[in-house]
């Protein structure tokens, strides 16, 4: 029934992978029981890390506003559930360091009651009968809301709905590939609420003004797929006729940006270039479903869809609110003794959770529970051989076996020659690594690395010119500092010419005419002092 | 005799040579030396003194005019001596031995409480990062420090400590891989008695 | 035609001034540190070589055959590649900053390179005429840059490599070295 829509760009690299979503991808969308303690840390987006405007000791209710965005690139926090503002704080999150970051830790009541809603839609009822929308309103909207990535990226959503200048935004498309194995959550959202998402993408391709929209689904997922073409069929063709379903091949990382958009347009784009320099733009599927629950029912970004798995007992998709905590939701999925540690993401982008614990953020979008059997550990590291496996493998046409070589040797400037930032850190070169070299840990050591030299150098910049400043500066208050005396002896010499003046003439009869007679005087006595007597006058440094 | 003309041309031809030579130097002579600007820019810029010099324009100069070594710069550490080896060409040294102390960096912070308002540390600071006035209380504009130290000497009542930087995820680097080289243990046959 | 090209062909691989003829070895070693030195070096190296050459077969044609004293062409050739290279870097440094940054500091360097020495050398002992003499000096110093930085570039390969201890630092350069020159000399043939 669903047959191939249109041809395929076939991106250079990629690797087949055992998919491994049969744990899960057929458990239906569950609640996690509401906890009773949640963690939002603040920084949850790309960008800057938004500010708290509530204290330990407020009451908040559901869905308000906790940490307000700060700048464009950062998207609001919102109270996940009803309850008392506990503390404001550092906390562990999940990021590879294990470090703690500044935190709202917001105890629940229980009651689970939402504040006052506003969605977009029936503010503006009339516009969108009309069809009539103004974009600015409605990225301030998706930020106020704390609408972000949900793909893993987390980039402000609003942000992305700025047009490129000049370009005409050609092709939306709808990223439901979710190439990662084990990760079956977009798949059971495509599956659970297709109608939702097509109502948002609908809403976004009338705001964007786009020709086409493509939904891609990997060929692994073909429920979805069916759910998504039928809740299309549903809509009004005159509404949907530029909507279509793509199923593309699942070739990991398929799901990954530039892949995706050559892929299904053909385009690639160069170093340095954004898709949306080409026309191009891309939301996930669960993002699309949040930018819909927010302006059509006025619901922050609160909550998100989690894949479970790995081993545990129940595995499977569970709806849970940020800030849970991570250890609760495995214990809830029943996690096996044998489990010696928990992936947050999926096994080839994630990472091992360094401690036990950390709240679910907007980025999360599988928790694996790990064991030897599912992942057994990792063969030795042994040299390379330059065998090139990894850039036949790179979807991003890079030579992985270059970047390993300067990253190891530690000349960073070198790697950056071998373009070390298209790098996406897919994996594909380490799974591929006869000599199972961890290649992507080198490679986000090297960007680290850059960063780091990147802003010593740029603190360096910032601290010559302060110090450079001051120096002209200083000179500047010296230089005035000597005028300033200069000025005062020459009153001085001055008055004291006038009074001789007026002691030998009359009295000058007007202010100006004093001043004449000073300059007069004084120019007769420099010259008198230069001829005759050159004694310098006193307190004139000149 | 043979010997004459040999030295009378030779000597001839040095002489017009020379007399080019120092021609060409006056007619085009160079002013400044761009070498300074390219040192300069490779320093920390903490203005810090350590070196031995009044701040990092001086000990650039000194360096462009080979009197001084590439390695008196603790701040920069091994790394920036790397780098200064690098653009002169000339042979790595690691950091000397009284610079070995690798100064951490970290920024300066006065304790508000017992802060007299002197404005010594304002005017030895060489970024001014200080902020205050006589007689009232200073601070440290943290994201401007450098962490020089240059502020500890001067004040009076020993109210400016160095803090180092947190540790945040935002500023978080992977560590490099540690390479794992397989090495099978052997199982000695018997006990050592030890 | 066909004879100055093989005259440059012969120059750059043949007779490779480094490899084969074993001249101008220090800067082979010296600045084969890092591919941009190299570089630097070798366009230095070639516009110095090819102007040293005219510049001798001037100074033994017109100054030294006349007065009988070609014994002393090894003299008055230091004198003549030590003025030609200062007055080059005086002009440089002041007409062409661009220049003066990519050759600068090489071009004192070169003054005592025994490339630059011995090739107006082999000249007069080969019995070139003007612009064969040009030739063969600008064939010595392509073949002189080509090796220095095919040499230049394995050498930062090697610096990222796990050499073993024993074999860090110059060993494994001269060996390096060695191994070129046994490729070098595969071109021997090119002869027949």
């Amino acid at each position: 029934m669903l047959k191939r829509l249109r041809q395929f760009f076939r991106f250079p690299g990629g690797i087949h992978l055992a998919h491994r979503k049969e744990a899960s991808s057929e458990k239906a969308i569950t609640q996690l029981p509401l906890p009773e303690k949640l963690i939002l840390p603040l920084r949850q987006s790309a960008g800057a890390t938004p500010v708290p405007i509530v204290k330990a000791g407020d009451k908040v209710k559901k869905g308000q506003r906790i940490a307000a965005a700060e700048g464009w690139i950062s998207a609001s926090l919102h109270a996940p559930t009803s309850g008392t503002v506990r503390d404001v704080g550092d906390y562990p999150v999940a990021h590879p360091s294990g470090l703690a970051a500044p935190s709202i830790v917001i105890e629940a009541d229980g009651e689970d009651a939402w504040g006052e809603r506003q969605p977009f839609l029936e503010q503006t009822a009339t516009e969108y009968a009309r069809q009539v929308f103004n974009p600015e309103r409605v990225q301030h909207y998706l930020q106020d809301m704390g609408v972000v990535g949900m793909g893993g990226a987390v980039f402000p959503s609003h942000v992305k709905l700025v047009k490129a200048p000049g370009i005409p935004l050609e092709t939306l498309i709808v990223n439901g590939a979710e190439c990662e194995p084990f990760v079956t959550c977009d798949d059971r959202l495509m599956r659970e609420r297709a109608d939702e998402i097509i109502s948002g993408l609908i809403f976004l391709t009338e705001l964007l003004g786009v020709r086409e929209a493509l939904i891609a689904i990997e060929n692994n997922k073909p429920e979805a797929a069916v759910a998504m073409q039928n809740a299309l069929a549903a809509r009004l063709e005159s509404v949907v006729h530029h909507i279509r379903v793509v199923i593309i091949p699942a070739i990991y990382p398929a799901g990954s940006l530039k892949q995706l958009v050559y892929m299904l347009t053909g385009k690639r784009a160069p170093i340095g270039v954004l898709p949306t320099q080409l026309g191009v733009q891309c939301f996930n599927v669960a993002t699309i479903h949040a930018i819909w629950r927010a302006v059509a029912h006025g619901e922050p970004l609160i909550r998100r869809i989690v894949t479970v798995t790995g081993d545990v007992e129940r595995p499977g998709n569970l709806e849970v609110p940020l800030g849970a905590s991570i250890a609760d939701i495995l214990r809830y999925a029943g996690m096996r003794g044998s489990a010696d540690g928990c992936l947050v993401g999926g096994p080839m982008m994630g990472f091992l959770l360094p401690h036990g614990d950390a709240p679910i953020g907007k980025g999360i979008h599988c928790l694996i529970a790990r064991s030897p059997q599912l992942f057994p550990p990792e063969a030795p590291e042994s040299p390379c051989i330059r065998c090139t496996s990894c850039a036949e493998a790179c979807p991003q046409g890079l030579l992985p076996y270059e970047l390993y070589w300067w990253s190891r040797a530690g000349d960073f400037a070198k790697t950056q020659r071998y373009h070390i930032h298209e790098c996406i850190e897919c994996g594909c070169c380490a799974y591929v690594c006869p000599a199972s070299i961890p290649l992507p840990q080198y490679f986000r050591f090297a960007k680290d690395q850059l960063r780091a030299a990147a802003k010593n150098q740029e603190m360096a910049d910032q601290a010559r010119e302060r110090f450079e400043f001051r120096q002209f500066r200083i000179e500047r208050e010296k230089a005035e500092r000597a005028e300033k005396l200069a000025q005062a002896a020459r009153a001085q010499s001055a008055k004291r010419a006038v009074e001789q003046a007026g002691a030998s003439s009359a009295p000058p009869t007007s202010e100006a005419e004093a001043i004449i007679a000073a300059a007069v005087e004084r120019t007769r006595m420099a010259h008198e002092a230069e001829t005759i007597d050159p004694k310098p006058e006193p307190g004139n440094p000149a | 005799m043979e010997i004459l003309p040999a030295v009378l041309v030779m000597a001839l031809g040095a002489l017009i040579l020379g007399a080019a030579i120092g021609y060409v130097a006056t007619r085009f002579k160079v002013e400044g030396d761009p070498m300074v600007e390219k040192i300069n820019a490779l320093l920390p810029q903490t203005q810090c003194g350590q070196c031995g010099y009044p701040g990092c324009k001086p000990y650039a100069e000194a360096i462009a005019k080979d009197d001084a070594a590439i390695n008196l710069c603790p701040p920069g550490g091994d790394e920036g001596a790397r780098r200064l080896a690098d653009l002169l060409g000339r042979e790595y040294t690691p950091l000397s031995a009284e610079c070995q102390k690798e100064s951490k960096a970290g920024v300066a912070l006065i304790d508000e409480a017992n802060c007299i308002g002197c404005t010594l540390c304002i005017q030895a600071c060489p970024v001014d990062a200080i902020l205050g006035a006589a007689k009232q209380m200073h601070t440290v504009i943290a994201p401007f420090c450098t962490g020089c130290e240059l502020c500890l000497p001067p004040c009076p009542v020993d109210c400016i400590e160095m803090k180092a930087i947190p540790q945040t995820p935002e500023n978080w680097e992977w560590p490099r891989p540690a390479r794992k080289v397989p090495v099978s243990l052997i199982k000695t046959p018997v006990d050592i008695p030890c | 035609m066909t004879a100055y090209l093989f005259l440059i062909i012969g120059a750059v691989l043949v007779n490779n001034v480094v490899l084969v003829q074993i001249l101008g070895l220090c800067p082979f070693m010296g600045v084969s540190k890092k591919l941009e030195t190299a570089f630097g070096m070798s366009v230095a190296t070639t516009f110095v070589l090819t102007l040293a050459t005219g510049a001798c077969f001037i100074i033994e044609h017109y100054l030294l055959i006349p007065f009988g004293l070609e014994y002393l062409c090894t003299l008055a050739f230091i004198v003549t590649i030590a003025a030609v290279v200062q007055l080059t870097e005086m002009v440089i440094a002041r007409t062409s900053p661009v220049l003066q940054q990519t050759l600068g500091i090489y071009l004192p360097l070169i003054t005592t390179n025994c490339a630059v020495l011995g090739v107006p050398l082999i000249n007069i002992s080969h019995h070139y005429d003007f612009v064969e003499s040009l030739l063969f000096g600008l064939g010595s110093a392509l073949g002189f840059s080509l090796v220095l930085l095919l040499f230049a570039g394995i050498r930062e390969r090697v610096e990222a490599a796990d050499v073993p201890r024993p074999f860090k630092g110059s060993a494994i350069t001269m060996i390096t070295a060695g191994l070129m020159s046994l490729a070098f000399m595969g071109f021997a043939g090119l002869n027949r």
